[in-house]
């Protein structure tokens, strides 16, 4: 049973990663949140992304990691569809990230501190900008909602840019979560934050996929955070998806401790050895 | 079936208007952002009438000391100059509003949200057109009042002719300006100096201040290709004979639309090789 549902999980000639977390669970197309089939991305000479297919199951969190230039914001990039990719495809709930994106679009979001909000405006400013864009019903309603969540109302009248960076990361969670999406994108959303704001940010996330059923594919450096985070892990280096598994499993098969010291082992070439030394 | 509910148990998630309603929410949306922009910077909004103010004071008084000078037959010729002043600052404010709304965005590096919501390229094209009227009245309106009191020149005496005149200008200036935009998609941040300069480039062309014939026999082509010089020839024959020329007005509907639809191909193909290239996450350096 379990080798049949695996089977017709499998994506290309990867192993399947389409199974929530230890359980297996009966499988079926309109389980799955995101399916990427062999992703590829070409800069001239350069591969950014080499073929990668992985796919994730509705209300999970599943973490890409890898080093700087492994393909992690280039892979969220292509599956938000402002990257086109040279060749392989797309489906986000069910639609074709290539022909029929803005289907898909308003039921996602993203959040990333490296791209800004403008910041002139107020945070409320803002989000009235975003609930505009993603077409939400009783704006002003959600916006307070999220306010009262997020402990956005100390400032919600401040222009974003006069905000601390801790500041900033909640008001960008919230233009995150201002549609309630259904897939949440998240390009190291902890980054450069204290531990206590990097911990209220991953209790809230840990929130709302509870409360909502919502997918997160979430890029991150922090191991702490995707094995706190996510029931799934794609190791990725050189664009190349290449290790995967939940992080119990990774931990036992390069038998580590913690997530760091299998990025290490990945990272520094000495992840086919440990494999074999543990098995 | 979504998962996702309000406090209330509604849905909240999917959009529960109809596509038409949703876009024009989007259009809405980045206009907002706009305009809440400019209520927050009074730089911004002076800057809108600060250069057809001045345009405005010294053609204006030039030509009221050349009056003084060479008698009645300048004072039309100022009134003309006045005019082409006038006019040509719908252009050039219709083409900087399209731009600069669209370099507000590259300053501030929103372009990565704003092109992975479901803004369609088209709705903000369309908000940007939106901004660019808005900007053209708030900086040329000024200048056409200035007109009427300072030398008691009236641009609407021509008439409801003034209105066509305008849109086309306006058209013309939308189509410069998706150049620029799609200039600026190409090569980033560096071609923004264009979104100021590249409708003063075309001044020589256009025939604002003097008709076509003037212009040598190889330039005279590129004047008739472009729809300002059919303009403002409509405007000199209604100013100093009363005549209307209809056939100038066509000549510049139909190169807008041959304009228009050529600078929408190459943004449409400039958008697209930009997210080829990523350049809607990088763009800005």
């Amino acid at each position: 049973m379990l080798s049949e549902v695996a089977a017709r999980c499998q994506i290309s000639n990867l192993s399947p990663v389409s199974i929530g977390g230890d359980r297996f669970t009966p499988y079926s197309p309109g389980m799955e949140a995101i399916r990427v089939e062999a992703l590829t991305k070409r800069y001239g000479e350069m591969l950014a992304v080499d073929a990668i297919s992985f796919a994730v199951p509705r209300g999970t969190t599943v973490g890409l990691l890898g080093g700087n230039g492994a393909g992690k914001t280039t892979t969220i990039a292509m599956l938000l569809g402002i990257l086109i990719p040279s060749s392989g495809s797309i489906r986000i709930l069910g639609h074709d990230m290539a022909t029929d994106r803005f289907s898909a679009l308003p039921r996602m979001n993203f959040s990333s501190p490296y791209i800004a909000l403008p910041a002139k405006l107020s945070v409320a400013e803002n989000l009235r900008v975003y609930g505009h864009l993603y077409d939400v019903s009783r704006l002003e309603a959600r916006i307070r909602e999220l306010s009262d969540e997020l402990g956005l109302a100390a400032f919600i009248d401040r222009p974003a840019g006069q905000l601390s960076a801790g500041q900033k990361t909640r008001v960008a969670l919230a233009k995150a979560l201002i549609n309630r999406p259904e897939v949440l994108l998240l390009d190291e959303p902890t980054a450069s934050l204290d531990p206590d704001t990097g911990d209220f940010m991953r209790t809230r996330l840990e929130q709302y996929r509870d409360e909502t059923g919502c997918t997160i594919l979430l890029a991150s450096h922090n191991m702490a955070e995707v094995e706190r985070l996510c029931s799934q892990v794609l190791m990725l280096k050189l664009g190349r998806v290449v290790d995967r598994g939940s992080p119990h499993d990774l931990l036992s098969r390069y038998g580590r401790e913690d997530l760091e010291e299998v990025f290490l082992d990945i990272a520094r070439d000495r992840g086919a050895a440990l494999r074999e030394t543990v098995a | 079936m979504s998962l996702l509910m309000d406090r209330a148990g509604d849905r909240l998630s999917l959009s529960r208007s109809s596509p038409q309603a949703a876009s024009l929410r989007r259009i809405w949306g980045m206009m907002y952002r706009h305009l809440a922009l400019y209520r927050r910077s009074w730089p911004r909004l002076l800057e809108l009438a600060y250069w057809p103010v001045l345009q405005m004071c010294i053609w204006g008084f030039t030509a009221t000391y050349m009056a003084t000078r060479m008698g009645t037959s300048f004072a039309l010729a100022g009134g003309v100059l006045l005019g082409g002043v006038l006019l040509w600052e719908v252009a050039l404010r219709s083409q900087m509003g399209v731009a600069v709304s669209f370099l507000e965005e590259l300053w501030s590096r929103n372009l990565g949200h704003v092109f992975v919501s479901p803004l369609r390229p088209w709705e903000l094209v369309a908000a940007l057109i939106g901004m660019s009227m808005i900007r053209m009245l708030t900086g040329v309106l000024p200048a056409i009042l200035l007109a009427w009191l300072l030398y008691a020149f009236n641009l609407f005496a021509l008439g409801p002719i003034v209105v066509l005149f305008f849109a086309n200008l306006m058209i013309m200036g939308w189509w410069v300006a998706l150049g620029v935009v799609s200039l600026i998609l190409r090569h980033g941040a560096g071609a923004e100096a264009l979104a100021w300069s590249v409708l003063f480039g075309l001044t020589p062309f256009s025939a604002v201040f003097y008709p076509v014939a003037v212009l040598p026999w190889f330039l005279q082509p590129v004047a008739l290709a472009l729809p300002a010089s059919h303009v403002f020839e409509g405007m000199r024959a209604a100013m100093l004979t009363g005549v209307i020329r209809w056939d100038h007005l066509a000549w510049a509907i139909g190169l807008n639309v041959a304009w228009t639809i050529a600078a929408a191909a190459v943004f449409a193909g400039q958008f697209k090789a930009a997210r080829r290239r990523g350049a809607l996450l990088s763009i800005g350096e």
